[in-house]
């Protein structure tokens, strides 16, 4: 028999918040955590805002254990505080008996924010002349102000295995660890493995999701080079417009969502609390273009439509859909049109809705986060809504739970993540039987 | 659910400074040749260590279809070397990919559907290329000749091509492939630094055996020879300074006067295919897959265990998974980094686990011959542990003829040995981060 997967834990450090039910209750009350970006000064940058943890401190979730993080890139603090939050709401800080080569981890983790100001200072001093002139990399003047600049900790804190291995310290655990960078889609992709390897039984318990923080010079001047960001400096607040007609790119976010995922007989036999199942897993790739999304959202609708089979479901059994809805134009348009090919009639019947509406996109940490909510969604009956959404589009006609949380019975819920290049993960989770 | 469906390797791939594509690399490692020299990529005699492994000369042209040239200008070296090692590994399995159609080699229709195709591919850190990126963030300067980020935002930005950021993203090494050959089932990147080649086909191989792909494209590949990604190791004491003119023996593992490892380019993907799959198509079978285990270090993320704690636990979960015990294993495949730490803890894992049975099976380790690339390093070593399991024959493991004394492998010296492979494990470990996981090959029979 086909071990049971489930989730006892969840923590949460989000732009909204540092814990779950304050993110969550925010969330419900249509909140935005967006505002002009502090951590580095971009006011000449195309964007100049976005949705950024406020006020966060190690110390507060992990005490004197903290300090031994001291170098921990932001990344990998978000995750260590959100891991710390989910590890307390399982319950396993009072488990004495935890086989620690039993507990793994699956991190869709990012890289840690590049060290900015040394790097951006060697690379001007191997480039610029002694008449101030820009001339062509002078490698052996780089490497001697590289050598001088370059903090070692901070390289090698940047490395995306990082939080991986101070999860592992942190919680003894000793199993498998895995690190993917699937870009968008990392997080989903994470705890969808995570998954495949309880089932299989190489571990019993595993520290799941994902933690990302891409706000800072080189993260956004990617994405405005792309013009993938909304660029509405004056209406920041209303700027992550997800499925609206004036939508003009996503709002970069950071924070980390960190679940604790269990073979379902373990979690019994210790008495847990189970919050939800994890029923289905879909992952496929566009195989397309690096660029586009395919037009007909081949990927997507495969990712959705493999996570239904594997589920033993059908499109009428899913109650509420999570979705990556970043508040592009592609991505929107899309995935809209690949949930009305996987679910036909059904899919005018079915809300969608967005939080990254509420706390901009956390890229490799997006999934994780969205994941959490639909459990909340089906723990509280309510499903948060789409905010900032006043002009329909044509091309995005399903019901998108627009600027108002909404009472409803989940049961079952399905959650998109998709990535840049055509990855594409579906989660699916189910109310746990009592 | 029906049990675990079986999974073989049946073509390899791989790039690496003694050869690229699995022949000369093969060759190369039977004639004991080294692919260590004084670094030419760039100029490295700012930094103390002036050895690297590079990469023969390629032209990308020779491994995409010709309407994929155009997306070669968005490729960074660690993606190309994908590309490349894909390519070989899916000549070398006799696959009718998208690709080969598209380059009109193909003697027959697509032999494999895109959608059981899956591709999972480890990848580093990929840094920046600094003459792009450096030369862009010169054009922010103030004045004084300091970095101004309001210049930038104004106007520097706009000196980066738009795409700039694809270049960099870890992912792009999987897309292009499945883009490429495409491969529509499961995608992943997996980005745990040495390790990632082994969690990557330990990962594809569960995906084959529980039915969710037939096909995977899996490894890994990074260049660790640009002047960021060989600054970094030098920041943390990694790399070897001592053998700048005498670059043959810079890179020696296990060995009595290690001093550090040599940054190299590389990587090695793996075609593993369902077993009934690759003998409905008559596909040639080099060895089959049967054990996975990983395994993480919780004393330090920043320095090994020197137990090998890790390294330990993988080796045994991968054995076990194999339902195989130490004294069944013919060949044994460590990674070597070649710094005086790391290697203290391999080599305390190994003897953990398989404590006189090394006096008896032999060893193979390809650091002293291609370096360390970082992801794609444990490919390379896949695909040289399966061409032993595979050809029976265990080649010389270069500059391991002086070895630390608490070592016990027995690597071969000069001339390869005929030896009776049927049963080998493959090992690699993340130098920081805590990551280790362990494969077994074993050779295939019916």
């Amino acid at each position: 028999m086909e071990r049971r997967v489930v989730i006892t834990g969840m923590g949460l450090v989000t732009p909204l918040g540092h814990d779950v039910e304050t993110v969550w209750r925010r969330m419900l009350a249509c909140e935005s955590g967006v505002a002009p970006t502090s951590l580095f000064d971009s006011h000449t940058f195309p964007s100049s805002f976005s949705a950024e943890v406020k006020s966060f401190s190690l110390d507060s979730f992990l005490g004197r254990n903290a300090d031994r993080h001291a170098d921990a890139s932001r990344n990998t603090q978000f995750a260590l505080a959100a891991a710390s939050r989910a590890w307390e709401h399982a319950g396993l800080n009072a488990i004495p008996k935890l086989d620690p080569s039993q507990v793994g981890v699956y991190l869709g983790g990012g890289e840690g924010p590049i060290d900015f100001g040394p790097f951006s200072a060697a690379a001007v001093a191997g480039c610029l002349g002694d008449d101030g002139q820009v001339t062509s990399l002078d490698t052996v003047k780089w490497a001697h102000a590289a050598m001088k600049l370059l903090r070692s900790p901070c390289e090698l804190e940047q490395d995306p295995n990082l939080a991986g291995g101070h999860l592992a310290v942190q919680f003894n655990a000793q199993g498998p660890n895995f690190n993917t960078l699937t870009a968008c889609a990392a997080s989903t992709q994470a705890i969808g493995e995570a998954m495949q390897i309880i089932r299989y039984g190489d571990a019993d318990v595993m520290i799941a999701g994902g933690t990302h923080s891409m706000i800072h010079p080189l993260g956004v001047t990617g994405f405005n080079r792309l013009t993938a960001l909304s660029t509405r400096n004056d209406e920041y607040e209303t700027a992550s417009r997800p499925f609206d007609r004036t939508r003009d790119g996503f709002v970069l976010g950071e924070g980390s969502g960190i679940l604790i995922v269990e073979d379902r007989e373990h979690a019994v036999r210790r008495g847990a609390k189970i919050h939800a199942e994890i029923i289905g897993y879909g992952s496929t790739a566009d195989a397309f273009r690096i660029t586009d999304m395919h037009e007909q959202g081949r990927g997507a609708v495969a990712a959705m439509t493999m996570a239904l089979q594997r589920a033993g479901l059908t499109p009428a059994d899913i109650d509420y859909i999570s979705t990556h809805g970043t508040g592009t134009e592609e991505n929107d348009k899309i995935e809209t049109l690949a949930i009305r090919r996987v679910f036909d009639k059904l899919a005018d019947k079915v809300p969608v809705s967005s939080i990254k509406s509420m706390i901009g996109h956390l890229i490799a940490g997006a999934g994780a986060v969205e994941l959490i909510t639909c459990v909340l969604a089906i723990r509280d009956g309510v499903v948060p809504p789409t905010i900032n959404y006043t002009t329909p589009d044509p091309n995005c006609d399903l019901d998108y739970v627009p600027n108002e949380a909404r009472k409803l019975d989940v049961r079952v819920a399905l959650s998109n993540s998709f990535g840049f290049g055509g990855q594409n993960d579906t989660l699916i989770v189910q109310r746990p039987e009592e | 659910m029906t049990g675990r469906r079986r999974v073989v390797v049946t073509g390899l791939g791989v790039a690496t400074p003694i050869g690229i594509g699995i022949e000369p690399f093969w060759e190369g490692l039977m004639q004991k040749r080294c692919g260590i020299r004084r670094t030419q990529a760039f100029d490295a005699s700012g930094l103390p260590s002036q050895v690297a492994g590079e990469l023969p000369a390629y032209s990308l042209r020779d491994f995409i279809p010709k309407s994929y040239r155009k997306s070669a200008k968005v490729m960074s070296r660690d993606i190309s070397i994908a590309v490349v090692c894909a390519y070989g590994a899916v000549k070398d399995a006799g696959l009718i990919t998208k690709c080969i159609v598209d380059r009109e080699e193909a003697d027959g229709p697509p032999n494999i559907d895109s959608r059981r195709l899956g591709a999972n591919i480890g990848a580093g850190l990929i840094c920046a290329d600094l003459n792009e990126l450096a030369g862009a963030l010169a054009t922010a300067a103030d004045d004084q000749g300091r970095f101004s980020l309001a210049r930038w935002g104004e106007a520097g930005m706009s000196n980066l091509t738009p795409l700039w950021l694809l270049k960099f993203l870890p992912n792009m090494l999987a897309c292009h492939v499945t883009i490429v050959h495409g491969a529509q089932a499961p995608s992943n990147t997996i980005t745990c630094a040495e390790a990632s080649s082994h969690l990557a086909v330990g990962e594809a191989f569960r995906t084959i055996a529980r039915g969710d792909a037939d096909v995977c494209i899996c490894g890994g590949a990074e260049s660790k020879v640009n002047p960021m990604a060989t600054a970094r190791p030098t920041l943390w004491g990694r790399l070897t300074t001592d053998s700048n003119d005498n670059p043959d023996r810079a890179s020696r593992p296990f060995g009595s006067n290690r001093s550090g490892m040599v940054a190299s380019e590389g990587g090695g993907l793996l075609i593993l295919e369902a077993l009934e799959h690759a003998q409905n198509r008559g596909a040639r079978i080099y060895a089959e897959v049967t054990g996975f285990g990983a395994g993480a270090d919780a004393t330090s993320w920043s320095k090994p265990d020197p137990k090998g704690g890790a390294i330990a636990l993988a080796l045994r979960k991968a054995l076990a998974d194999a339902d195989v015990t130490p004294d069944t294993i013919d060949l044994v495949t460590p990674f070597g980094t070649g710094t005086i730490e790391h290697d203290d803890s391999e080599i305390a894992g190994w003897n953990s686990v398989f404590g006189t049975r090394l006096d008896a099976a032999l060893a193979l380790t390809t650091r002293g011959a291609i370096g360390n690339n970082g992801a794609g390093s444990g490919g390379a070593d896949l695909a040289a542990t399966v061409c032993a399991v595979y050809h029976n024959a265990v080649p010389p493991s270069s500059n391991t003829d002086k070895l630390d004394p608490s070592c016990r492998f027995r690597f071969v010296q000069d001339d390869p040995v005929d030896a009776n492979v049927t049963c080998a494990i493959s090992v690699a470990y993340a130098l920081a981060g805590a990551q280790s996981a362990a494969l077994v090959i074993r050779r295939y029979r019916e």
